[in-house]
């Protein structure tokens, strides 16, 4: 738990992608088996400085996905740990049927691992802003499902998860994030990690948005709302006890995701809270629509992904909990 | 090495398995499964495919795709006489129990791959959604080549499978990866679901289009024996290239009533239609 007030414009910030490119190189070197594929964006996802460092492991698919995702899985059919990226519109959405019937229903020990995924893209527009993503990944049975929320968290995900030999889907963003979690920070799989305790409200987000509910939170603090910010990187599997415990301690819940509100991280959380403990929901997330084209920061804002939005849903949740 | 008659006869025992077992699920997919059926017995029982039935996971035995997955009878017969399931066990073909350990059949409308919970050993992919087994096999191809290893990678096509864009992706792939230990099939029996290929999206020329994309390509009768012995005897020796081996087959081969007919794509006899079929596969010429 992280314990003083921040200002998250003040913190350093990283691209996630950045590091996963730094922890492919680490992992490839401990593990020789590992093998890396992308789809003629290896630079933008950082996968081109594993071709450097090994040139042989590394396969470029072209702009053909669902090759890609095949070749992936034929590699994989023969014991290797194989890592495939490309922006998660490409990743998740092209070769889906793909994913299904080769990674997923023979639980193939395959990383997805997409970049560029939300409107965070920005001025590519609706076309690159992939808010689907989760949801289309969450719903394969044997996938496991991750967004983190920072780059400490990234690491520590990656060296975690590549000797889990499982499917997994890890989703980042283009933008730098705001590094807001503790070097000394461990991911476990399946659990959600408290960032700050409250009592009047929960707001259990993931990715980019767990930062801001940090701030929303410590900003919230001025007008008398205590508010309690969950990251829930770990999407599929889900961390139920601590949904339904927070849901209990605080009586409103807040969820918060650079992603569609249907099928994701609000989606997971409401069908916890009404199978076990019906609670007050607001999902804060994109709306049932598609995006526009501007520069990043500015389309989170018009879309209402931003501290004051978040802070909306906030006292949204807190009206409908007092009623 | 057993010699044509041999194999023949082989064949028209696993026509006979493939048949009865349709006939008994009621369901499944006899005419592309008896178009296939004598080119798998010359890879699995002409001394072409390296490997140990008793060993399904031998690092270095030779793969084979059926990515025209719902030929699975085909598959599963020949499995069964190569020992890796019992023949007992072909009886399970698309029922609800079975061999695995949970209880459920390994022998799946479509075939899963060995390592998936209702998968059966020897098959090394799952595959029924068609389009998809010419890139896993490049995966496998291209993991052996990383290690080092001397097996080769067999994949059969459907003919109608083609129309999948995925599968030219591959195409291309493959042939800029110069993959010499990749050996493809396509199962040309010119007709898919809906009726005939070159009236519904022709696929034609396929010789040139397999050679524009890098491809060793070799066109036989796949009913002929020894064409599909020289085939794969040429295929082994090709390097720098991957090969295609075009097979001109009959859909329903070895039924005269079936044959021809893209009405048996997916239908299953009746205990008459049935009975004519083994009398026929019983009685008739190898």
């Amino acid at each position: 738990m992280i314990a003083e007030k921040i200002d998250i414009n003040k913190l350093p910030k990283k691209a996630l992608r950045d590091t996963y490119g730094e922890i492919l190189v680490e992992l490839g070197k401990i593990d020789p088996e590992m093998v890396v594929l992308d789809a003629d964006l290896s630079e933008s996802t950082r996968t081109h400085k594993f071709h450097v460092a090994y040139p042989d492991r590394f396969f470029n698919a072209g702009i053909a996905e669902q090759n890609l995702i095949g070749i992936a899985a034929g590699l994989a059919y023969t014991g290797r740990t194989v890592y495939a990226s490309s922006f998660a519109i490409f990743l998740a959405g092209r070769p889906w049927e793909i994913i299904r019937q080769q990674i997923a229903y023979n639980k193939l020990n395959v990383k997805l691992v997409a970049s560029h995924g939300g409107v965070s893209v920005g001025q590519d527009g609706a076309s690159h802003q992939m808010n689907e993503d989760v949801s289309l990944m969450r719903i394969l049975p044997n996938m496991n499902v991750i967004v983190p929320a920072d780059s400490i968290e990234m690491e520590k995900i990656l060296k975690k998860v590549h000797w889990i030999k499982e499917p997994f889907y890890i989703r980042m963003g283009r933008e730098k994030f705001p590094v807001i979690l503790p070097e000394n920070y461990e991911f476990e799989l399946g659990k959600g990690y408290v960032l700050k305790e409250g009592k009047d409200v929960s707001v259990i987000a993931c990715g980019v948005m767990v930062s801001m509910a940090l701030q929303a939170a410590y900003e919230l603090e001025d007008e008398g709302i205590d508010v309690e910010v969950i990251n829930m990187s770990s999407i599929k599997p889900i961390d139920k006890d601590l949904i339904i415990q927070t849901a209990k301690k605080t009586g409103a819940v807040v969820t918060s995701e650079e992603h569609s509100i249907i099928g994701g991280l609000g989606s997971a959380v409401a069908e916890v809270l009404a199978e076990n403990y019906p609670t007050i929901l607001v999902r804060h997330g994109v709306e049932d629509r598609f995006g526009i084209s501007g520069p990043a920061w500015e389309v989170m804002e018009e879309l209402g992904l931003s501290v004051s939005g978040l802070k909306k849903k906030i006292k949204e949740a807190l009206t409908k909990k007092v009623r | 090495m057993r010699d044509i008659q041999e194999l023949k006869e082989i064949a028209r025992e696993l026509r006979i398995d493939i048949i009865t077992m349709v006939y008994n699920a009621q369901s499944g997919h006899p005419g592309g499964s008896l178009s296939a059926i004598d080119i798998l017995t010359v890879l699995y029982f002409g001394g072409f495919l390296r490997y140990d039935p008793k060993n399904p996971w031998w690092e270095d035995r030779d793969r084979f795709i059926l990515s025209k997955g719902h030929a699975s009878p085909a598959l599963y017969s020949v499995l069964a006489k190569a020992g890796y399931i019992p023949k007992e066990e072909l009886s399970t073909y698309r029922k609800i129990k079975g061999f695995t350990p949970d209880g459920y059949s390994r022998l799946q409308g479509h075939p899963a791959w060995q390592g998936n919970k209702h998968g059966v050993p020897g098959a090394e992919a799952s595959t029924g959604s068609l389009g998809q087994g010419l890139s896993v096999a490049i995966g496998q191809a291209l993991s052996g080549r990383l290690a080092n290893k001397d097996y080769k990678v067999y994949v059969m096509l459907g003919d109608g499978e083609v129309q999948e864009g995925m599968t030219w992706e591959a195409a291309m792939f493959a042939g800029h990866h110069k993959l010499d230990n990749l050996i493809a099939i396509l199962d040309n029996n010119n007709l898919q679901i809906d009726g005939d290929i070159r009236q519904i999206v022709n696929i034609h020329p396929l010789k040139e289009k397999y050679e524009a994309f890098g491809w060793h390509v070799i066109e036989i009768d796949g009913h002929d024996y020894q064409q599909i012995i020289d085939a794969f005897t040429q295929a082994n020796q090709v390097k720098g290239k991957p090969t295609m081996i075009v097979a001109h087959t009959v859909k329903g081969k070895g039924i005269s009533f079936m044959e021809n007919n893209f009405k048996w794509h997916g239908v299953a006899p009746s205990k008459e239609e049935h009975e004519k079929a083994i009398q026929e596969l019983t009685t008739g010429g190898v």
